[in-house]
């Protein structure tokens, strides 16, 4: 076994070397400019074949990935934040090419105000695009799901893009030990991409994606490529099983960490969800029964995992990394709606936190369980919350002062 | 499980600092999690490195709130709020000052009953490639602090970090790192693993609720001119630019227009004036000055001489 350290960047470039890809698109942006660069230094020692090319925009980089997709080669791309949102016409055209390839988003916080740290606004902005998603809690998680990614996108039964999500700074630069499966385990797993009738010639013209201009054949166009992302749900998990017995690791649309036996529950995505793994080992030695549920798969959206993991707890907390301004917690509502009418539903509460890369630090999980608790033993949900401190609020009072000093010189009241 | 923390400044090698201590606890067996976090990646810019080692998986992620050991590569950092330096640091904290000062002047100044050692700084740094040596030798004082890392381990992380660089750089970090190594041999084992973060007894968080406020005051704007001016980024310097009056030919054009960062005036004789409020040094002047009248001096030793009131 080669056990390495590798930060979440490197182990996504690995990904794709394991996964032997023919064509890497491609356009730097922060924190996902080292996953290209690692890849770009492999093309050019001759250690991957294939090639990789500079395109001048993200626009161009995601038409240029489904273009080669629909040639048949296996593609990989990846972006980030604005990048992602520069593509956002292609990234919902494509899926209706049903061309299947991946691309890593390395999740950064939107402008405005334009930052560089880590939540998840950008890939949740793809969300009804027809890109499936997978949200990667460690380093490992994120060479695994690029292999995985791949089988779920070539599944004959599915053929869609799959989108790789990673979080920025905690995953992207932080290295952790990853175990590299040998290139010849991960060819059995992942054999050359058989792509059928995915063979775009230009010598041969066919038509792709053809212009519908009427509703009825739209509606089937669009509802199949719905049909087929729900499909992947069971195609994952058949996949999830052959993955087990090859690398002895367990995927699957839905992680539950100490949840069977659970009364409060935290919900997460992403690499934040470890932490509160973290605080559910904790609140167990201080006698709180907590656990946490984290869903890896968010298109196709594992809607009955979700009801079968939590009904009967009795408080529910799900910390959305991400903000639908005038609506609140994108994962809260969707969860809502799963939970919506089952019998023994738990008590569910909305907290927004770790926006902009904010950290969470471990006495907030401890007190959002403990008031959860209460809140439930009363009967009552909790107004929606958003993690924030005296502190952060006087910081945030002190860079306002410095700004309106032009207005009170000019007698304005700031 | 350990947990350190390295703060620098960028280009003073402390990603890499990180990186080798982290690779040495995983040469050791510990399972690791290491990363570098900034804001702007800019040459002086604050930054840091956290380090997290345990005997078992490692579930706690982001910034290191409870720190054991604190290493502080540069003490211009300690007026810097956006350092936080002393974020988690309590009487059971190691804290390591790549200093001159002496350890009772650090407790003084910074009224801190943490343990705290001075790692004295290195002879003046004429060579601007010698600057990420910084790092190394934090990172090589930091290893025998913890007393877990044997120097072999050590020796064969930094081999394995710093393996892009020529025989004679990677020879020079050895050096300096082992140095460093050897000077800490009184204090090894100083620095005690933590425990996990309780849930029985913690700090609540002071969780407010937000008011709302209209857009004139929360869009994110900035109605005062030149508030940029109140940013001192003059601290961030590692090397000052220094000018040779004597050798200067007054053309202003070269020095004045290329600094990034506008901080050279030109006084109403003509001659350029650097503002060291905000100088960053990045010695682009120096590079591009023609008849070589800019020089570049350590900080630390061009603090030293105006305190001296020489110069
Ligand atoms: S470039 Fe050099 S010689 Fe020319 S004005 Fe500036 S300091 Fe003087
Ligand atoms: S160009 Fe010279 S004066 Fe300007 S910031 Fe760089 S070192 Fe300072």
């Amino acid at each position: 076994m080669n056990r390495q350290l590798l930060t979440g960047n490197a182990a996504a470039a690995w990904g794709a070397r394991l996964a032997q890809v023919d064509y890497v698109p491609a356009f730097p942006i922060t924190p996902q400019t080292e996953i290209i660069e690692t890849l770009a230094r492999w093309f050019e020692r001759g250690e991957m074949t294939g090639r990789l090319t500079m395109l001048e925009s993200e626009h161009s980089m995601v038409t240029a990935a489904a273009a080669a997709a629909a040639t048949g080669v296996r593609v990989f791309t990846a972006t980030s934040s604005q990048g992602l949102l520069y593509a956002m016409e292609m990234v919902f055209t494509v899926p209706g090419w049903r061309a299947p390839f991946v691309l890593v988003n390395v999740s950064r916080g939107l402008a405005s105000p334009i930052t560089l740290e880590s939540d998840h606004n950008d890939v949740l902005a793809t969300r009804d695009s027809g890109f499936l998603q997978v949200h990667c809690a460690t380093c490992q998680e994120v060479l695994d799901h690029v292999l995985l990614a791949y089988r779920i996108a070539e599944d004959s039964r599915v053929r869609l893009p799959v989108i790789v999500n990673l979080d920025g700074f905690t995953l992207s630069f932080t290295r952790e030990p990853v175990d590299l499966p040998a290139a010849e385990a991960v060819q059995q797993f992942l054999p050359p991409f058989d792509p059928q009738n995915v063979r775009f010639r230009a010598s041969k013209p066919v038509s792709q994606a053809v212009a519908v201009l009427a509703g009825s054949p739209y509606s089937y166009f669009r509802y199949e490529t719905h049909l087929a992302a729900q499909q992947a749900l069971s195609v994952l998990d058949e996949i999830a099983e052959q993955f087990f017995q090859a690398f002895g690791r367990r995927t699957g649309p839905l992680a539950t960490y100490r949840s069977e036996d659970a009364d409060m529950v935290f919900v997460m995505i992403g690499a934040g969800a470890t932490k509160a793994c973290e605080a559910a080992d904790r609140l167990r030695e201080a006698g709180v029964a907590a656990g946490v549920v984290r869903p890896r798969w968010l298109r196709p959206y594992p809607a009955a995992a979700l009801r079968a993991a939590l009904a009967g707890k009795k408080a529910v907390a799900v910390i959305d990394q991400d903000l639908s301004m005038g609506q609140g917690g994108v994962l809260h509502a969707e969860l809502a709606a799963a939970l919506y009418g089952m019998p023994n539903a738990p008590m569910l509460a909305s907290i927004i936190g770790g926006l902009g890369g904010r950290n969470i630090p471990p006495e907030e999980f401890y007190e959002i369980a403990k008031r959860m608790l209460g809140f439930a033993a009363r009967g009552e949900t909790p107004p929606p919350q958003l993690l924030f401190t005296e502190r952060e609020l006087r910081q945030v009072r002190k860079l306002q002062a410095i700004a309106v000093v032009e207005r009170k010189e000019l007698g304005e009241k700031p | 499980m350990y947990r350190i923390r390295f703060h620098g400044r960028g280009g003073q090698g402390i990603k890499t600092a990180g990186r080798i201590l982290g690779t040495a606890f995983f040469e050791e067996g510990f399972e690791v999690q290491d990363a570098p976090i900034y804001g702007a990646e800019r040459r002086g810019a604050p930054m840091f490195a956290y380090v997290r080692a345990a005997r078992a998986p490692i579930q706690e992620r982001g910034v290191i709130t409870h720190p054991d050991l604190v290493v502080v590569a540069d003490e211009t950092l300690v007026p810097v709020p956006a350092a936080n330096l002393m974020l988690g640091v309590t009487a059971d904290t190691v804290l390591l000052l790549n200093s001159g000062e002496t350890p009772d002047t650090w407790r003084q100044r910074l009224n801190t009953g943490a343990t705290v050692i001075a790692l004295p700084v290195a002879d003046a740094i004429t060579d601007r490639a010698a600057l990420p040596h910084i790092g190394t030798r934090c990172t090589g004082a930091a290893a025998r602090l913890l007393g877990v890392i044997s120097r072999a381990a050590l020796e064969r992380a930094l081999r394995t970090e710093l393996r892009a660089l020529d025989d004679a750089s990677l020879k020079a970090n050895l050096d300096e790192a082992f140095r460093a190594f050897d000077a800490m041999a009184a204090h090894e084992g100083v620095v005690h693993e933590g425990a996990a973060i309780s849930a029985r007894a913690y700090e609540a968080p002071d969780w407010t609720d937000l008011p709302f406020e209209p857009a004139r005051v929360a869009a994110p704007d900035i109605f005062a001119p030149a508030t940029s001016v109140q940013v001192r980024t003059g601290l961030w310097r590692t090397m000052r630019p220094v000018i040779d009056y004597a050798h200067c030919h007054r053309c202003v054009w070269v020095c004045s227009t290329l600094c990034p960062d506008s901080a050279i005036h030109v006084r109403a004789d003509g001659a350029p004036e650097i503002d060291y409020e905000h100088c960053k040094g990045c010695l682009v002047c120096a590079a591009v000055c023609p008849p070589h009248a800019i020089q570049a001096v350590p900080e630390h030793e061009a603090a030293k001489i105006e305190a001296g009131g020489a110069g």
